[in-house]
């Protein structure tokens, strides 16, 4: 039975926040979240109890710890249902979409081609198909959007062609929230003969993923947005995907042999994308962070989060000042704007009340001409946070107005 | 100090009427303007400053874009008290509005309605607000400087 008075003991943050008077909201979770107790151990486990390098060592510690480091690729291969050896550990869900831009572009795209995206993409996502296409001359276009933001299957069905090899997409936008059918938007770019990118920084941490059953080519993310740590993340891709395109970086590790005149022999996937010494720690914590989340379930953390936002939605919507732009979406990100106020000047008001938001434009520059607006706050919920946490941000956004704001600097 | 500074109701009310209606608000195309985009990465502020310097004066400064109210207010002011001065009297201008910032004794006449700010360097993440405009005109003198 999840209790959310009892997950809080696992975070430490949240742990002493509960103690002090000084309030400590955090709704920034889609930045990154808070990690639990047993994350934090497993990362220092790491430096504590092993501390040696993996796949290297003719002594049991590295033996140990390499152990432990192939099973944490095991424990993510079931909680994205793959393969093992689908599962290639980087630096992070940007390091994940650059090596399959330039692996897969290097290799596949030519003059002419088509990378169909979408206007609410991050810019880890976009930008390194930008270079793809500027460097093949071939085109991005994107998938135009309903009045609020969302894409619709009707609206990917238009915009797919026979050009389009690459679809790249989030599975939740971390501008506005919307979960996209990703297993239905799939079935037809296969159709079409297009592979499928999917940014799921924002989705793997809240809803289950299904890489089989949604059948897409690639996916990433990052552990820092899964209550895991930073520097760490993963690629999936599809085995022979996989096996066909080159690393974005060689080195140790990522090669079985190699000689004076230059030839290289790589390891088959995931290794030969796991080049150098990873951050041991961070696959350790990641290891960790998933168990955090299956411990909790996904049934519970959607109620949750879905139960938190619904309750902002229902009291914020009631303000005539406040501008709100996804009230229908059905992830934890809400984005909004207090009129008259610049973003920034509202988040740093919040600030004053102990709340965390994020002003700005959230990496994802070109969707701020669909919602006519430069910049929006975006609260973003985990399951962590509460209907107190709820209270006060719905009165802080009550009572907020530029004079106060500004009052801030006196 | 004056009693001016001292009623943050003055104060608030000169950053709001500078953000409200900023001064000099406008970009040119005229070619002798020295022109520095300033672009905050940890922020929306996103401005660009256009100055003409000529005979060694100020003769104009103008600036548009995206910023919160302190970044706009401060370069509305900033415009405002630099059209028409020597260059070493706006260099002066912005030496003293940065002790100002650090919170360092000041001349506050030199200052006049920058003053709204003197309290801004208790808030560490205003500070990059409040000087985006002096960095911008500080550019576009050095620019000058280097023709």
């Amino acid at each position: 039975m999840f209790e959310v008075g009892k997950v809080r003991q696992d975070f430490p943050l949240l742990k002493k926040a509960g103690e002090s008077s000084k309030p400590l909201i955090y709704l920034d979770n889609a930045a990154t979240t808070l990690k639990p107790q047993s994350v934090i151990d497993a990362v220092t486990r790491y430096y504590t109890d092993y501390s040696v390098n993996i796949h290297r060592g003719d002594y049991d510690l590295s033996y140990q710890v390499s152990d432990y480091y192939e099973k944490t690729r095991k424990t993510v291969a079931s909680f994205i249902q793959a393969d093992v050896n689908e599962v290639v550990f980087t630096a992070g869900a940007s390091a994940s979409l650059n090596i399959v831009a330039y692996g897969y572009g290097e290799k596949y795209i030519q003059e002419g081609d088509v990378i169909l995206s979408t206007e609410s993409e991050h810019a880890s996502s976009i930008l390194p198909w930008f270079r793809v296409a500027s460097q093949k001359n071939a085109s991005i276009e994107y998938v135009p959007m309903t009045e609020d933001g969302q894409i619709t299957i009707e609206n990917f069905i238009h915009a797919m062609h026979s050009k389009v090899k690459v679809v790249v997409i989030a599975h939740i936008s971390n501008v506005l929230g919307y979960v996209v059918p990703i297993k239905e938007l799939t079935e037809i770019a296969h159709s079409f003969g297009a592979i499928v990118v999917v940014d799921g920084a924002q989705s793997v941490p809240h809803i289950q993923t299904r890489v089989k059953d949604w059948d897409i080519d690639f996916l990433a993310f990052s552990a820092h947005k899964m209550y895991g740590p930073t520097g760490i993340g993963v690629l999936y891709g599809k085995y022979h995907l996989l096996d066909s395109i080159e690393p974005y970086y060689l080195g140790g590790g990522s090669n079985a042999r190699f000689d004076r005149c230059g030839n290289i022999t790589l390891k088959n996937p995931p290794y030969k994308f796991e080049a150098g010494t990873p951050a041991i720690e961070g696959v350790l914590g990641l290891k960790a962070a998933i168990e955090y989340i299956e411990s909790i379930g996904f049934d519970a953390i959607e109620k949750a989060e879905h139960g938190l936002r619904s309750y902002l939605i229902h009291h914020l919507k009631e303000f005539k000042h406040i501008k709100l732009y996804n009230p229908d979406a059905t992830s934890g990100i809400v984005t909004l704007n207090a009129l008259g106020i610049p973003s920034q000047d509202a988040a740093i008001y919040l600030n004053s009340k102990g709340i965390m938001v994020r002003a700005g434009n959230h990496c994802a520059k070109i969707l701020l001409d669909v919602l006519k607006t430069p910049d929006t706050i975006r609260i973003s919920l985990s399951f962590y946070n509460t209907k107190e946490e709820c209270d006060a941000i719905i009165e802080a956004l009550r009572e907020i107005t530029l004079e106060k704001c500004i009052d801030l600097i006196f | 100090m004056s009693d001016l500074m001292k009623d943050p109701l003055i104060l608030r009310q000169i950053i709001m009427d500078h953000y409200e209606y900023p001064r000099n608000h406008h970009l040119t195309e005229d070619e002798h303007y020295h022109k520095v985009h300033m672009a905050s990465e940890s922020c929306i502020d996103d401005i660009t400053v256009m100055a003409r310097i000529e005979d060694n004066i100020v003769k104009d400064v103008c600036f548009d874009g995206v910023a919160c109210t302190i970044s706009t207010a401060s370069t509305s002011i900033m415009t405002e008290l630099l059209i028409g001065k020597t260059v070493e009297e706006a260099e002066a201008i912005v030496k003293e509005y940065y002790k100002m910032v650090e919170l360092l004794p000041f001349d506050e006449e030199l200052l006049q309605e920058a003053i709204a700010f003197h309290q801004v360097g208790k808030q560490a993440n205003r500070i990059k607000c409040a000087t985006i405009g002096f960095k911008a005109i500080e550019e576009c003198i050095k620019e000058h400087k280097h023709e």
